[in-house]
């Protein structure tokens, strides 16, 4: 089995859909011959010729705006956003249109469309580049939203997400991007949109994550002697409620890791969802290990502002200690 | 009810000054011999800084740095036409009009290495920061500029943006808000033929940028983007216009970028060997020093004396970048608000709590 990176599991992912069901197409800012900033998209113009794979203008609103249109007219458009933070110019037609054509039409008129994005920090990018905004898009009804972990599940997720019937933004840890390798199948395979995975089992703490903090979560209690469930959400638009709960129920005790800041971020969410429904499990109160609720800094004090393994361990250490 | 033709345009382009160093003297702008020095010396300065940039870039000691290789003459030509009072909004390539406008080319080095505080403009320059997202400050510009028509105020206002962001909805907005409120804005395109590995026939089926203009009731027009004399040319009348309150210009500088759109990009990859050739061979500083010389302008020992003057300023503020005090952890939190609420002193408390 070959060993990929994440960027080339995705690349494997689209040549394979793309390959199979013709109505699949390819469209963003220097896609074509550039193969998209990351090289995501690499080789596919060459693969699937212009009509497919779209080098657009510089106009995001005009991707996601015409990618409405395609879908709703027989296409199964995957559009990227160059960047997670310039995907607000988009904004409007995501939330306005993409998520809630279904309800306005009441079943007449669907939007298959995939939104794929680079997102969050740690690159030491220029402003604009280091962005968690999941918030956003998780709060908007009608959306699903993806964040793998790993090569081998961006695969998997990827594959399930061009064939949703419904927009998926699927945003890619770009820190990661070409920091794992691993043994990614060349047959098609799909791993369900709304279900987490459990990376490490555990009895004494449950800790939530997604994203490129899976890892740093991961390394974070790799010495440590509790014993603590990691689990990765991988999709968090819609949660995987039933799998948290079962791990609650279980430790009792809950750590929240994301780099979103943290004032409405999932930990949030997660945290009344507990509270719903697992109070009386709970025997310390949540811990919530976040990025503050400022702008993102740039590169030079980036550091400061991500979870990292002492503040993860730490939040451990306090609901342990509780 | 006949067909007939109710409106017509025209698109003209402007050029001045050509490659061998030949000017078309009934267009040449009223310019003295002290101002095309000054021209000369921060069109080098402007290459001086870029290359040091680069060079930096690629030893690791700053971060993605925007090049402006080529396009010194549209960057230097427009922001010195500027007077002191106006304004200017950029985009993300326009370093060499900030350090034309006042600013230290320590604090760019610090912006382009990744610390916030390059980007505090000192009070006495009218500079806005650099714009990362494209085509949005030009909206900005409009409504400052709208500003200054309520306040009774004659100043004019500057935007930078490429080509690539005159796709972007920002841009139109911006466009016909300054046409419906006569705003003193004047819009410079730096049209350097790519938006990343997009090419220019690809961002627009328009045959120039400038017609765009037409569009929402005002001036556009196409200028030698290598030919400083040019874009400083239709950029004076441009704001003298703006400042008198006859509306906005749009100028199309047609330039082209000889570098990789960033430090992040590999320009080979999408555009062919020949056409970058052909067009460093147009080399703007180049363009005006042979002017120079065709008018005794310029010595060997000039040359040799700003190149120094401009590779000593530049090492010096590499130093002065390298040994600037980090920025304190509470830093992050200073500027969300004017005063700190207390969820983010609790933060910042934290922060102090976790130790290095
Ligand atoms: C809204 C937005 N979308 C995408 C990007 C990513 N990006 C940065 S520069 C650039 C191309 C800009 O092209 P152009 O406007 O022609 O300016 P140039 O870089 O050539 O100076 C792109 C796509 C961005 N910064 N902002």
């Amino acid at each position: 089995m070959p060993k990929l990176n994440m960027v080339e599991a995705i690349n494997l992912a689209l040549k394979q859909e793309m390959s199979k069901d013709k109505s699949i197409i390819v469209l963003g800012e220097d896609v074509g011959i550039d193969g998209g900033v990351f090289r995501v998209t690499e080789g596919l113009l060459k693969k699937f010729s212009k009509s497919r794979v779209i080098d657009t203008p510089l106009s995001e609103s005009g991707i996601v705006g015409v990618s409405i249109g395609l879908a709703i007219n027989g296409l199964k458009p995957v559009a990227e956003i160059q960047f997670e933070g310039f995907m607000l110019p988009a904004f409007d037609q995501i939330v306005t249109h993409a998520a809630r054509l279904r309800n306005r039409s009441r079943g007449r008129f669907t939007v298959p469309l995939v939104i794929r994005s680079p997102y969050g920090g740690g690159i030491k990018a220029l402003e604009h580049h280091s962005e968690a905004p999941e918030t956003y898009y998780v709060h908007s009804p009608g959306l699903k939203v993806v964040i793998p972990s790993t090569p081998y599940d961006a695969k998997g997720l990827l594959i399930s997400a061009i064939r949703d019937p419904d927009p998926v933004i699927f945003f890619e840890p770009k820190k990661i991007y070409r920091a794992i390798k691993q043994e990614v199948p060349e047959k098609e395979y799909s791993i369900e949109i709304g279900k987490a995975n459990i990376v490490q089992e555990g009895t004494d703490v449950t800790l939530i994550t997604y994203g490129s903090l899976v890892r740093t979560s991961l390394r974070a209690v790799e010495n440590l002697k509790e014993s603590v469930e990691i689990i990765d959400l991988r999709t968090l638009s819609p949660l995987d409620v039933d799998l948290i709960i079962n791990s609650v129920s279980k430790t009792g005790k809950v750590v929240i890791v994301h780099e979103a800041p943290k004032t409405l971020g999932l930990s949030a969410e997660i945290s009344a969802l507990i509270n719903e429904k697992a109070l009386l499990s709970l025997q310390a109160p949540i811990e919530r290990v976040t990025g503050f609720d400022i702008t993102i800094p740039l590169p030079k004090t980036e550091h400061y502002y991500f979870p990292d393994e002492k503040r993860i361990q730490m939040a451990i250490k306090k609901v342990m200690e509780f | 009810m006949p067909l007939k033709i109710i409106d017509s345009f025209d698109v003209y382009h402007l050029s001045i000054l050509d490659e061998n160093g030949n000017i078309d003297k009934k267009l040449m702008p009223k310019i003295s011999e002290k101002e095309i020095f000054s021209l000369y010396e921060f069109m080098l300065l402007t290459r001086i800084f870029d290359d040091k940039a680069l060079k930096l870039q690629r030893q690791g000691r700053l971060g993605t740095y925007a090049s402006m290789l080529g396009q010194e003459a549209t960057i230097i030509g427009s922001s010195y036409a500027l007077e002191k009072k106006d304004w200017m909004f950029p985009s993300f390539r326009e370093s060499g009009a900030y350090l034309l406008r006042g600013l230290s080319p320590e604090k760019l080095f610090m912006y382009w290495g990744g610390d916030e505080r390059g980007m505090f403009i000192p009070k006495d320059q009218n500079n806005f920061p650099v714009c990362i997202p494209v085509a949005t400050q030009t909206l900005h510009a409009v409504g400052a500029a709208m500003a200054s028509n309520i306040k009774n105020e004659k100043t004019a206002f500057l935007t930078y943006f490429g080509d690539g962001a005159t796709s972007e909805g920002d841009f139109h907005e911006a466009m016909n808000f300054a046409g419906v409120f006569n705003a003193p804005v004047v819009f410079i395109c730096q049209n350097n033929q790519f938006a990343i590995s997009v090419p220019r026939e690809n961002q627009t089926k328009s045959k120039t940028i400038a017609q765009k203009a037409i569009a929402y009731g005002f001036q556009g027009i196409q200028v030698d983007g290598n030919d400083v004399f040019a874009v400083y040319k239709a950029t004076k009348d441009a704001l003298h216009k703006a400042r008198a309150k006859k509306g906005p210009t749009l100028i199309e500088c047609f330039t082209y970028r000889i570098g990789d759109h960033t430090t992040a990009d590999d320009s080979s990859k999408y555009r062919a060997k020949k056409e970058l050739e052909y067009w460093q061979k147009k080399d703007p500083i180049l363009r005006l020093r042979k002017y120079m010389q065709k008018n005794n302008l310029w010595s060997k020992n000039y040359e040799d004396k700003i190149t120094k003057k401009f590779t000593d300023l530049i090492e010096n503020s590499v130093k002065k970048y390298e040994s600037v005090k980090p920025q304190d952890k509470e830093e992050i939190f200073k500027y969300a608000y004017s005063s700190m609420p207390k969820k983010l002193k609790e933060q910042s408390d934290y922060l102090k709590e976790v130790g290095e």
